[in-house]
């Protein structure tokens, strides 16, 4: 299936969570926040979000800023 | 002579110097900055992770004991900020929140309206909001209004380096704003940070200026103490600069007639 | 919010002996800053700054030119009625007095506003005793009706109203509200206030601010200097007036300085207030809050009056009379105190422009018409 991974287009394989897509690209849990269709994802529900077609998915991270 | 503490957000702050970790070189300079500065409250952005390409953490580079204070940039409506807002306290470090409003690219100057709208929205979910505005009064007060914990006007656009260019506008905001006033932007060098301090500012924000000194280490090490004298110099009331020597004309001299 | 806690927490303070303890380099050092505090303003009042009045008045006469250039807005009082429940033990029209009581009908009103404007004055300052039921708010609208077609610009000096009573005259016209506090010491105030709807102190006081709340445009504040310690009363005023401008930057707030003149009855003033006091208190007046509004009244001498012209002061009563209908009406009349300058509006504008000032008989007129304001 196809998923939108900070606004690219991206094919998963079908009953991964949010943790499994995570470890997939050796992201680490702690160090990221996650907006799902527009809604955060609480991280200790990362595991138990499973994700669907279509969805999109925003991946974010604290950065260098003043 | 007691501790000057600097209290907000429920924070007992004993440095008035904030810092950030945008524009250095190298990431690994940032805990040498803050040692340095004695800063304890530190500015990081929030992007998407760039999937392909490995970049470091700035957060491996912050020591634990700094408060983390994101800003909002990237926001060009008050619902962007809002958004970048909850995104940044879903990160698990703390509800600080620096706002930060900007449509137009050109100046990089905050947009007052949209910043006071987003700040009260966030005041009400209980973030601890501190607007980054243009020094101007009426924008000030919308954001006191609005449940800011400061105001930090802009000293001059955004990585200018160019000075405390809103000076006369400051002074104003310091008289008249009951909320800590943290000169932000624009300062490009320790005089002028002391100079803000000096004027009864109650912190600056410095980034660019030490960011990109030749020497970051030292210049946070400037930086720390500029705003540290300028405090000093605040506080201890500094004697009478006398304008005029003697007066032209004498204007009580009817007085002494009866 | 309210004064009142600012107030009473002065009121409680040993503030003669913090007077006492402000030093030569204190009031150096509040002259020489560009925003003052209330410490500063404090060190300006007290005795250690006599030796630095001519210092005081450049620097307040700069602030002054800078903020409102070199003119003298004019206005006079009109006296509608001396009916008085109060037993203010310094004032002419005390209940007590045995003095002939009137109130001004429309008709007369007419002729009184007519007498006035002839003289050219736009600014129309308008006053009553404390008498609810016979100068009652519709008698005071009904006055409005009247007085709108000759003055741009009326203010009241009357009793404590409520926010809306205030609101209601706005309606009707009234753009400023006068109100003394008399002096700021409640126990003091207790004693010279003993009976009547004026004895409330915390009702007087909190006054202004309704005036404020309610859309005056320029609100007033004053204490009587003389009545109590008048470093005191002028200390406090000026705070009244900082306590103002902080929470209300869209009202022009002005103080008055007047201080005691001999009236009809028996009281005589606590404390004398010489020329040098006044003046004292008139820079330290500006040079805390520059841009503050000063009105000084006819009980000061015209001498007096036009030596402080450079100092602070921005607003002056001319061609007064303290009586009911003292502009138009024949005979004895008995006014509420005894004036000094009585020089003629003509003969004060004709002093100011010698001393280079312009006198300023308009400096605003309401765009909306009050009339259909409310209608909208």
């Amino acid at each position: 299936m196809v998923v939108v991974i900070n606004g690219k287009e991206a094919e998963i394989v079908d009953g991964l969570s949010v943790l499994g897509l995570l470890e997939s690209r050796q992201i680490t849990p702690e160090t990221v926040v996650i907006e799902l269709n527009k809604d955060i994802v609480s991280s200790d529900v990362f595991g138990s979000t499973l994700l669907n077609d279509g969805d999109h998915l925003e991946i974010l991270r604290f950065v260098g800023g003043g | 002579m007691n501790e000057d503490i600097f209290e907000i957000g429920g924070l007992k702050l004993t440095n008035r110097l904030f810092t950030g970790t945008g524009k250095y070189a190298d990431d690994a300079v940032i805990p040498g900055v803050c040692e340095a500065s004695g800063s304890q409250v530190i500015t990081v952005a929030l992007r998407r992770v760039d999937l392909e390409s490995d970049t470091g953490n700035v957060m491996d580079c912050i020591p634990k004991h700094m408060q983390l204070l994101p800003n909002t940039s990237g926001a060009r409506t008050a619902d962007e900020a809002v958004r970048i807002a909850r995104l940044a306290r879903a990160m698990g470090c703390g509800d600080w929140i620096k706002i930060e409003v900007i449509s137009d690219n050109k100046y990089l100057l905050p947009d007052g309206y949209e910043t006071a709208k987003a700040t009260e929205i966030l005041a009400k979910e209980g973030f601890v909001v501190l607007p980054y505005v243009n020094a101007d009064l009426y924008v000030a007060r919308a954001c006191v209004d609005a449940g800011a914990a400061a105001v930090m006007p802009l000293g001059a656009p955004i990585g200018t380096n160019r000075g405390l260019k809103t000076r006369e506008m400051v002074r104003i905001l310091i008289d008249e704003i009951d909320l800590p006033i943290i000169v932000d932007a624009g300062i490009g060098r320790p005089s002028e940070a002391c100079e803000a301090m000096e004027m009864g500012a109650d912190a600056c924000l410095v980034n660019t200026a030490i960011a990109t000194a030749s020497d970051p280490v030292m210049m946070a090490r400037a930086f720390g103490r500029a705003v540290k004298a300028g405090r000093e110099a605040y506080l201890s009331g500094p004697g009478a600069i006398h304008s005029h020597a003697v007066a032209s004309s004498p204007l009580t001299g009817f007085l002494s007639e009866g | 919010m309210s004064f009142y806690p600012i107030c009473a927490e002065y009121s409680a303070a040993p503030l003669d002996e913090r007077f006492a303890a402000i030093s030569g380099e204190d009031v150096r050092r509040a002259l020489a800053k560009t925003t003052l505090g209330a410490e500063d303003f404090f060190a300006l009042i007290s005795p250690a700054a006599t030796p630095f009045l001519e210092e005081m008045a450049q620097k307040a006469s700069q602030l002054t030119l800078q903020h409102f250039g070199r003119t003298i807005q004019l206005f006079t009082p009109l006296y509608l009625s001396n009916y008085c429940a109060n037993h203010c033990v310094y004032c002419g029209f005390n209940a007590l007095n045995d003095i002939p009581r009137t109130q001004l009908e429309p008709a007369q009103l007419e002729e009184e506003a007519k007498a006035i404007a002839a003289t050219g004055l736009k600014h129309l300052l308008i006053l009553t005793g404390e008498a609810r039921t016979k100068a009652s708010p519709e008698y005071l609208a009904s006055c409005m009706d009247v007085l709108r077609k000759y003055f741009p610009s009326v203010s009241i000096e009357i009793y404590a109203m409520e926010t809306d009573e205030y609101a209601a005259l706005v309606k009707s016209g009234v753009d400023g509200l006068t109100i003394y506090q008399e002096t700021y010491d409640e126990t003091l105030y207790a004693t010279l206030h003993p009976r009547g709807p004026k004895k409330d102190f915390r009702y007087r006081l909190d006054a202004p601010e309704r005036g404020c709340q309610a859309g005056m445009r320029v609100v007033n504040v004053g204490a009587l200097l003389g009545l109590g310690d008048w470093r005191r009363d002028a200390f406090i005023t000026g705070m009244h007036g900082a306590y103002l401008q902080d929470r209300y930057p869209n009202v022009d707030i002005s103080v008055s300085l007047p201080r005691m003149r001999p009236h009809a009855g028996e009281f005589q003033p606590q404390s004398i207030v010489s020329d040098r006091d006044m003046v004292q208190t008139m820079l330290a007046m500006r040079i805390f809050l520059p841009r503050l509004g000063i009105t000084v009244s006819t009980r000061e001498s015209a001498e007096f009056r036009e030596n402080i012209l450079p100092l602070g002061v921005t607003k002056m009563s001319a061609g007064v009379s303290t009586a009911v209908g003292g502009h138009s009406q024949d005979g004895d009349k008995v006014g509420q105190f005894d004036i000094s300058d009585e020089r003629s509006v003509a003969e004060m504008c004709a002093a100011l422009r010698e001393r280079g000032y312009q006198p300023v008989f308009k400096d605003w007129e309401p765009i909306t018409d009050p009339e259909h304001e409310g209608a909208a």
